[in-house]
């Protein structure tokens, strides 16, 4: 089935809660209501003719200027071998979205990632906790307007140039200069700075 | 097509200098040699009949006459046991140095059938690769861990190592060389090699690592129960020599395959297998090599091991080896025997027993010892192609093969072997035309092996180069 | 502070708490797994991960489109080649370009040539991990030879940055297409020595048959693609179903698991069908090299990409299931959002389900069998 043919069938059944298909951007999207997302996502699963048994991708995009986050949802059908696209929109203040490892066991992981770098709470996960980055991270990183807190328990993330920090070390280690050797100087400092 | 000179990067000699090449071939050869010399020398020399007879000898030969019969029997007794200690000192060196060319020829093979390079800096071949990581071992920092019990693990690797260094008092290695012709030589080899485990036990739990310990665990469960099998099919060739000696073992067989033990009861064929399996997994080899599982524990119970303690495992692992070949020739190969020697000519060429014996008894001397050496290092060489071939069975596996498997049928040759035996007095001619049948069966499954092999590395458009050294 | 991974097993009975990593010498990189033990058979293997987190995501949306190429090596630097296609495949669905054939048919033949190196890593270090180290040195000196000519290709043995947006970056060389005949011949009957060396040993068929099922309901639900689907007795292959690239051209065969010695869905099966895959690789590199059509090898794509505000996912059959690129632009010339869905992210959420009842023995084939590199896990 193609896709309008997949949203008819969508906008057939919830009506409303299910949004218009977007211009076809290239891969067209629809907009759920997150309300009733675990249903809608159980009809695309359980419906013979969508048959969307894999939930192939689950992730979010952070529009900061339009202060949401959008859960992207990939699904794609063994039986069918035909794809769609789902998006639910939560407040970027404070994102929750309904969870759907009820429908999908591989959206536990999936959710945990976006979780730990979106900040998206997802009702109903069991085990909602972060999955690549530290229990005591602090902050979201894939949001726009992340900050680097500048390390994590004492290991910085931040060094100085290299160039800079290998001068410093290696004047360290000199001898105090000397008078006699003031006026070879004068003639070092330029000829790294042509080389440069 | 000339190699072009790139003018930074040292030229890198391809052929070993002629210098390295001697000095290897002078160490490889003579190293062996001088311990296998001493061995040869020391070992019926140290018998209290022979010492005396030898002292005035090689003293006289000095010049200083010496008279054996009025020494007393606290001077007998000392220099009996002066010469005792030698001959340990030089067992143990040779269990070391065996250990340590056992670890060069099992990475030569191995890389060999990896289709790599191998070992090939250090001497040629990588012959002094040994050399160099022992010395690299015992450069090293001695870690124990903090929270591991300092004593126990301190003292693991000892217990270890004296359960191998005991068993070469009792190993034949020919017709009059062994340290001591204990009348009871196997049992004590078997229950001497139980000293590994409380070792293996001891480091693993020392350690206070849970790696550790489950190496350590399972190490001992399998090496105790595998200590089952092996001893009922020790029971075979006992039966059919009539005694627990290693000598008389060894004399009770023929020099020829078909006259071996592994060949003149069908029992005892099985008997040797499953010998040799359960002597795999005393030796922690692979398919048995759970308790140092390299993908799993790291290196399991050695995990917090290093230098010298650390050496002292690889040593014993590798020195028991030739322990595990020499016993299973020994008790199923035929041992010494030499072909076209009997055990007259032996007795013959010994003269009266007032005197040294001459140089033919010598000459004998050195070729069943060659013998002994040469069936040892074909049994070893095939231990070592098993580990490079198999994978690793699993913990339950391991338990089922022994416990399911391996003991029933131990016992089944065992009760046969009981049988076999009255047969054998009933029927003179039984022994030998087993012996017959079962060596040409063996015979036409090599020949069928062998063709094998060279098809399937034709298939691959593979040859075998033997220059390929 | 304790890691709230250890709130999830029950530290106050018999059962020993272990980690399993995440230094451990299997390849499958550094991962952690926190294992409740009873001896040797286990309650629980919990993975954790994100110890090779290098925030590749993030930096898709710094470095512009054709900058991040270098950075889709390093997703799967065992099997890059096919993290190059995915992305450029994206974008070029962003710009609506389509690559000439020359360059697809050049596309194939690198994924096909670095999907054969990537299962002789996989088998090879199975077999290690098993406890056999010669099949992985065989297989290491085959993916030498693959290596050497993926080089003479575009120049690099591990991280390719081969494919670009639009095409590829160097034509075939000369001669490079009879090596390859040439390797190809001599890796056929490599084949066969590899699986009377291991495939079929009484010892590893009894270490991986019916060890660590995966039904196929499992397998669906938790997402896993590639061989690890297959495996489970599920015939889907992107190559085949979801056609990309030049794959519509070429005729091959996609094995599946149906219990070669165990059941369905066994450890067995998911290595025995990457021997297989293999196989079916090089028939289509043979296929291609013998069709290849001449032309440019480079779609005319302008300098500074700037694709219009859209988005567009692309996936692909990568060596360790299906890799899929979803790339958002906003219309500017760097991405505004680069996600990639790897095959060994979503294998590693069926260990927990799987490991009750294994033994470590079993876990290792376990992890080994689901083909997982760190890289791909944690990004």
């Amino acid at each position: 089935m193609t896709t309008v043919e997949i949203h008819e069938r969508l906008k057939a059944r919830f009506g409303d809660d299910v949004g218009p298909l977007s211009e076809a951007k290239i891969d067209p999207w629809t907009v759920v209501k997150k309300e009733r997302l675990v249903e809608v996502c159980r009809f695309l699963r359980s419906e013979p003719d969508l048959a969307f048994d894999l939930l192939e991708d689950l992730t979010a995009l952070d529009w900061p200027k339009r202060n949401a986050i959008e859960v992207v949802y990939h699904l794609l059908s063994y039986g069918k071998l035909h794809t769609f696209k789902l998006k639910v929109e939560a407040d970027r203040a404070r994102p929750v979205v309904p969870s759907l490892d009820p429908v999908w066991k591989a959206a536990n992981w999936l959710e945990r990632e976006v979780y730990d770098l979106f900040g998206v709470e997802f009702t109903g996960h069991p085990d909602l906790r972060r999955i690549l980055l530290p229990d005591d991270w602090q902050g979201h990183p894939l949001r726009k307007d992340y900050q680097e807190a500048g390390g994590w328990h004492g290991i910085s993330n931040v060094r100085e140039n290299p160039l800079v920090e290998l001068k410093r070390l290696d004047d360290a280690k000199k001898p105090p200069a000397a008078p006699a050797a003031a006026p070879a100087a004068p003639a070092a400092p330029p000829a790294p700075t042509a080389k440069a | 097509m000339s190699k072009p000179k790139h003018p930074r990067t040292p030229q890198v000699p391809g052929r070993t200098p002629r210098g390295v090449v001697l000095a290897t071939l002078a160490v490889g050869v003579g190293l062996p040699l001088v311990l296998f010399a001493a061995i040869l020398v020391l070992s019926p020399v140290t018998k209290p009949a022979m010492l005396g007879l030898f002292l005035q000898r090689a003293l006289g030969a000095l010049g200083v006459p010496v008279e054996p019969a009025s020494w007393s029997p606290t001077l007998q007794y000392l220099l009996y046991g002066v010469s005792v200690l030698i001959l340990a000192f030089v067992l143990i060196n040779f269990g070391a140095i065996i250990s340590g060319m056992t670890v060069w020829w099992e990475m030569r093979v191995s890389s060999r059938m990896q289709s790599r390079v191998g070992y090939n800096r250090v001497g040629a071949g990588g012959f002094f690769q040994w050399v160099a990581d022992a010395v690299k071992l015992l450069l090293k920092e001695d870690l124990v861990p903090a929270e591991a019990d300092q004593l126990l693990f301190k003292a693991a690797p000892y217990f270890v190592l004296t359960g191998f260094a005991l068993t070469f008092v009792a190993l034949p290695f020919g017709e009059s060389l062994i340290a001591a012709d204990i009348n009871v030589g196997i049992f004590y080899l078997i229950s001497v090699t139980a000293l590994v485990v409380v070792g293996i036990l001891l480091a693993g739990w020392s350690s206070n690592s849970k790696w550790a310990l489950f190496g350590g665990m399972r190490s001992a469960a399998q090496v105790v129960s595998y200590e089952i099998p092996a001893g009922v099919a020790i029971f075979i060739p006992v039966l059919m020599a009539g005694s627990l000696s290693m000598q008389e073992i060894i004399r009770q067989q023929g020099a020829w395959p078909w006259q071996w033990f592994a060949f003149t009861n069908p029992a005892a064929l099985v008997a040797f297998v499953v010998f040799f399996i359960s002597q795999l997994a005393e030796g922690n080899r692979t398919p048995f090599d759970l308790p140092e599982a390299e993908s799993e524990l790291v290196a399991g119970y050695l995990s917090e091991y290093s230098s010298f303690r650390f050496a002292l495992y690889f040593l014993v692992e590798f020195g028991n080896l030739w322990v595990m070949a020499a016993v299973a020739t020994t008790l199923f190969l035929g041992g010494w025997q030499v072909p076209f020697v009997s055990q007259e000519a032996y007795a013959a060429a010994r003269g009266p027993a007032g005197a040294l014996p001459g140089a033919a008894w010598w000459g004998l001397q050195i070729l069943s010892m060659a013998v002994f050496a040469l069936k040892t290092l074909a049994v070893l060489n095939f231990i070592v192609w098993i580990r490079w071939t198999l994978p690793r069975i699993r913990v339950d596996q391991m338990m089922n093969l022994c416990w399911k498997y391996l003991v029933p049928i131990a016992f089944a040759a065992f009760i046969f072997t009981l049988g076999w035996q009255i047969a054998v007095t009933r029927l003179p001619g039984l022994g030998a035309a087993t012996g017959v049948t079962l060596f040409a069966g063996f015979l036409v499954m090599a020949v069928f092996f062998l063709r094998l092999t060279f098809r399937n590395l034709s298939a691959v458009g593979d040859h075998v180069d033997l220059t390929n050294w | 502070m304790e890691k709230l991974i250890l709130r999830r097993v029950d530290r106050n009975n018999e059962e020993m708490v272990l980690n399993f990593g995440p230094q451990h010498p299997s390849t499958h990189g550094v991962i952690n797994f926190i294992v409740e033990t009873d001896g040797e058979v286990l309650k629980k293997a919990i993975p954790d991960v994100g110890y090779l987190h290098r925030s590749i995501e993030k930096i898709g949306e710094a470095v512009g489109y054709p900058g991040f190429m270098p950075y889709t090596d390093r997703v799967d630097y065992v099997a890059a080649m096919f993290a190059n296609e995915g992305y450029a495949t994206a974008v070029e669905k962003l710009l609506k370009v389509q690559p000439p054939p020359r360059a697809q048919w050049l596309r194939a033949i690198s994924c096909e040539l670095v999907r054969i190196a990537s299962h002789l890593i996989s088998v090879g270090t199975m077999a290690m991990d098993i406890g056999a180290f010669t099949p992985m040195l065989h297989g290491i000196r085959e993916r030498e030879t693959i290596n050497d000519l993926i080089e003479e290709l575009c120049g690099a043995r591990l991280t390719y940055n081969y494919h670009r947006i639009g095409g590829v970056a160097y034509d075939m060389p000369e001669r490079w297409r009879d090596k390859v005949l040439h390797f190809l011949d001599h890796f056929d009957r490599f084949l066969e020595e590899f699986d009377r060396l291991i495939s079929f040993n009484e010892i590893y068929v009894r270490r991986l048959a019916n060890v660590a099922v995966i039904t196929r309901e499992q397998a669906i639900a938790y997402g896993l693609s590639g061989p690890n689907l297959r495996g489970s007795g599920v015939d889907f292959d992107v190559r085949r179903d979801f056609p990309y690239g030049a794959y519509p051209e070429f005729k091959f065969a996609v094995p599946v698991g149906h219990g070669f010695k165990g059941c369905s869905g066994d450890c067995f099966d998911r290595y025995y069908l990457r021997c297989l895959e293999m196989g079916e690789s090089s028939k289509i590199v043979r296929q291609a090299l013998n069709s290849m059509p001449d032309g440019e090898f480079m779609a005319k794509v302008p300098r500074n990409i700037k694709p219009e505000a859209g988005e567009a996912i692309s996936r692909v059959e990568s060596a360790r299931g299906e890799m899929a690129y979803y790339v958002v632009s906003d219309g500017t010339n760097k991405a505004y959002r680069v996600r990639v869905r790897t095959g060994s992210f979503m294998a590693m959420g069926v260990i927990e389900d799987v490991s009750p009842g294994l033994m470590i023995g079993d876990l290792v084939a376990l992890i080994a069998s689901l083909d997982v590199v760190a890289p791909e896990i944690d990004r």
